[in-house]
C-alpha cells in the first residue's frame, strides 16, 4: 500500500476516499418534498388572501408575515431545527430559513445581554445574505435606473 | 524517572492513578456505557442559566466527587491540572476557582485529560507532590456556540462530523497506592497534514496519533499486541480506521487492540452522532468511568491511552488555516514494570 503520508496531497486524497459522502440524492428528494410543502403553505395563504379581496403585492406580503412567524416561533420551541435536520435546503432556502437564521443567535446570544448578545450577534448568520443581497439589488436597481 | 528514545519519559516511581470520577450529560446517559458514570445529569443547564456555567458546575462537582470518593482531604492535595474547550479554558478556572488547590490550567483541545496526567505524572515522579487531581470537561451547547453555529439553526451535520460530549473526567494521581499505575508517557509533536475540514476532526487528528503511537512502541521497544488496549481519545470512526490502516504503512497491526472512546460512548445507530464522539470529556468521561473499571477489574491489565486533540480555532477556520493535531500517549498498567 503506498503511504498516505506522504505528502499534504496524497493525504487529503486518501481522506476524500475513506470519508462517506452525504446521500445527495435522498437529500435532495427530502429537501424537494419539505421545500415544496412549505411553498405550498405559502401558496395557501396566498389564495386565502386573495379570496378576501387582499390585491397581489399586499397578499405576498402577508404570506412573508406569516412563514416568518411560524418559522421564528418554530425555532424558539426548538422544533425548527429538527424540521431543518431532516429538511436541509428545504426549510433554508424559502424565507422559513432566513426567519431561522436570525432567531437562532438570538436565541443562543440572549446570555451575553440583549445589547451585546442578541442585538450584537442576531445577524452572525443572516449577515451575509443581508450585505450581498442588498448591495446585489442596489447594483441591479442602479442598472435599471440608468439603461432601461 | 528518565528520558527513552525520542520523546518517551519513564517513571521510576510509578504514580498511581488512586481514584477516578465522570459525570456526563442526557445524551451520554442514553450511551452504551452510561452505568459506569458516577452521576448522569437530565438536562444540559443542571440548575445553572447558561451554558458555559452548566460546563463550569460539571467540572466542579467532578472534582468534588473524586476527591469525597478518593478519602485524601483537599488540603492534602498539591495541585490541580485542568483544561477545557472554552476560550482561555473558562470552565475550569471559573469551576475550579473555589477548590483552593494550586492550579495549573492545561491547553491541549480534546488532548487536555492525557496532556494533564502527563504533567501530573512528572510532578508526583519527581517528588514534587504526593496527591495531584487532573481535570477536563466540554460541553456539546457551549462548544457548538464556540466553534460552529447556533444549536437552534436548521442546519444538516455531514456524516464525517463529531458530536462533542457532556461531561467530565477526573482523576487523582497519587505517589503511593496499589494501581493502576503510570509507567511511561509519551508527549506528542505537532502534526499538520493540511486537512482543512473542521467537520472532519478525526482525519485531522489521525496522523498525530499514528506519529505518537509509533514513536511510543519504538522508545519502549514494545509491540501493539503487548497492550490488551490502546485507546484513543476521540477519532471517531474515520479517524480510527484511518490510523489502523497508517500503522499498517509501518507494519504495526493494532485492529486487535485499537478502540477509540469516540465509538465507545455512542450508539452509532441509535444516537446519530455520525463519526463518534468528541471534546476533552470524551477520553476523560471513558477512562474516568468505564476504563478505570476494567483495569480494576483486571478486564485489562495494559493500557495505552492516547488522547488527540485538534489544535484550532474558529478565527483560524475563517482564515482557511489547517488543522494541527497533536496526541498524547500515556501507558498504565496494573503491575510495576
Amino acid at each position: 500500500m503506498d503511504n498516505p503520508m506522504d505528502t499534504p496531497k496524497t493525504y487529503s486524497d486518501y481522506v476524500d476516499k475513506k470519508s462517506p459522502n452525504s446521500p445527495i440524492f435522498t437529500n435532495c428528494l427530502k429537501a424537494f418534498l419539505i421545500g415544496g410543502f412549505i411553498c405550498s403553505i405559502g401558496q395557501l395563504i396566498f389564495f386565502f388572501c386573495k379570496s378576501k379581496g387582499l390585491d397581489t403585492s399586499a397578499s405576498n406580503t402577508v404570506v412573508s408575515i406569516i412563514l416568518i412567524g411560524i418559522a421564528a416561533l418554530l425555532t424558539g420551541l426548538n422544533i425548527f431545527n429538527k424540521i431543518g435536520k431532516v429538511a436541509g435546503a428545504g426549510s433554508l432556502v424559502p424565507i422559513t430559513g432566513f426567519a431561522n437564521s436570525i432567531v437562532s443567535p438570538a436565541i443562543e446570544y440572549k446570555s451575553e445581554g440583549y445589547i451585546m448578545g442578541v442585538g450584537g450577534k442576531m445577524f452572525t448568520v443572516a449577515g451575509p445574505v443581508l450585505v450581498f443581497g442588498i448591495s446585489a439589488s442596489v447594483i441591479v436597481g442602479m442598472i435599471y435606473c440608468f439603461f432601461v | 524517572m528518565k528520558k527513552i528514545g525520542k520523546q518517551t519519559i519513564q517513571m521510576e516511581n510509578f504514580p498511581t492513578i488512586s481514584q477516578s470520577a465522570s459525570i456526563v450529560g442526557p445524551k451520554e446517559s442514553e450511551g452504551p456505557l452510561a452505568k459506569y458514570f458516577d452521576r448522569c445529569l437530565e438536562d444540559e443547564f443542571w440548575g445553572e442559566k447558561t451554558w458555559e456555567k452548566a460546563e463550569s458546575k460539571i467540572i466542579k462537582e467532578t472534582v468534588n466527587t473524586v476527591i469525597a470518593k478518593s478519602n485524601i482531604s483537599s488540603t492534602d492535595i498539591d495541585f490541580c491540572f485542568a483544561g477545557d474547550l472554552l476560550n482561555q479554558c473558562i470552565s475550569s478556572s471559573f469551576g475550579l476557582r473555589e477548590i483552593n488547590i494550586p492550579f495549573f490550567g492545561v491547553f491541549g483541545a480534546c488532548s487536555t485529560f492525557v496532556e494533564s496526567m502527563c504533567l501530573a505524572s512528572v510532578f508526583i515522579d519527581s517528588h514534587a507532590a504526593k496527591h495531584i487531581v487532573c481535570a477536563a470537561s466540554s460541553h456539546f451547547c457551549s462548544a457548538e456556540k464556540q466553534f460552529r453555529f447556533p444549536l437552534e439553526l436548521g442546519n444538516q451535520r455531514p456524516p464525517t462530523s463529531q458530536w462533542t460530549v457532556t461531561g467530565a473526567g477526573s482523576v487523582i494521581l497519587s505517589s503511593e497506592g496499589n494501581g493502576p499505575f503510570v509507567t511511561y508517557i509519551t508527549p506528542g509533536k505537532i502534526v499538520d497534514m493540511g486537512i482543512k475540514d473542521a467537520n472532519n476532526m478525526g482525519a485531522a487528528m489521525a496522523p498525530a496519533a499514528f506519529d505518537t503511537l509509533v514513536t511510543h512502541l519504538q522508545d519502549t521497544n514494545r509491540k501493539p499486541s503487548y497492550y490488551d488496549a490502546i485507546i484513543t481519545g476521540d477519532l471517531g470512526y474515520i479517524g480510527s480506521d484511518i490510523l489502523e490502516d497508517l500503522c499498517k504503512t509501518k507494519g504495526y497491526n493494532i485492529n486487535h487492540q485499537h478502540n477509540d472512546c469516540g465509538k465507545l460512548i455512542f450508539d452509532k445507530e441509535k444516537q446519530d452522532t455520525h463519526s463518534g464522539g468528541s471534546g476533552c470529556a470524551c477520553i476523560g468521561t471513558v477512562f474516568s468511568g468505564y476504563l478505570y473499571q476494567l483495569m480494576h477489574e483486571k478486564k485489562i491489565n495494559k493500557l495505552l491511552l492516547i488522547a488527540t486533540g485538534a489544535l484550532m480555532n474558529s478565527t483560524s477556520s475563517q482564515q482557511g488555516e489547517s488543522i494541527p493535531g497533536i496526541a498524547h500517549a500515556i501507558s498504565i498498567e496494573n503491575c510495576k514494570i
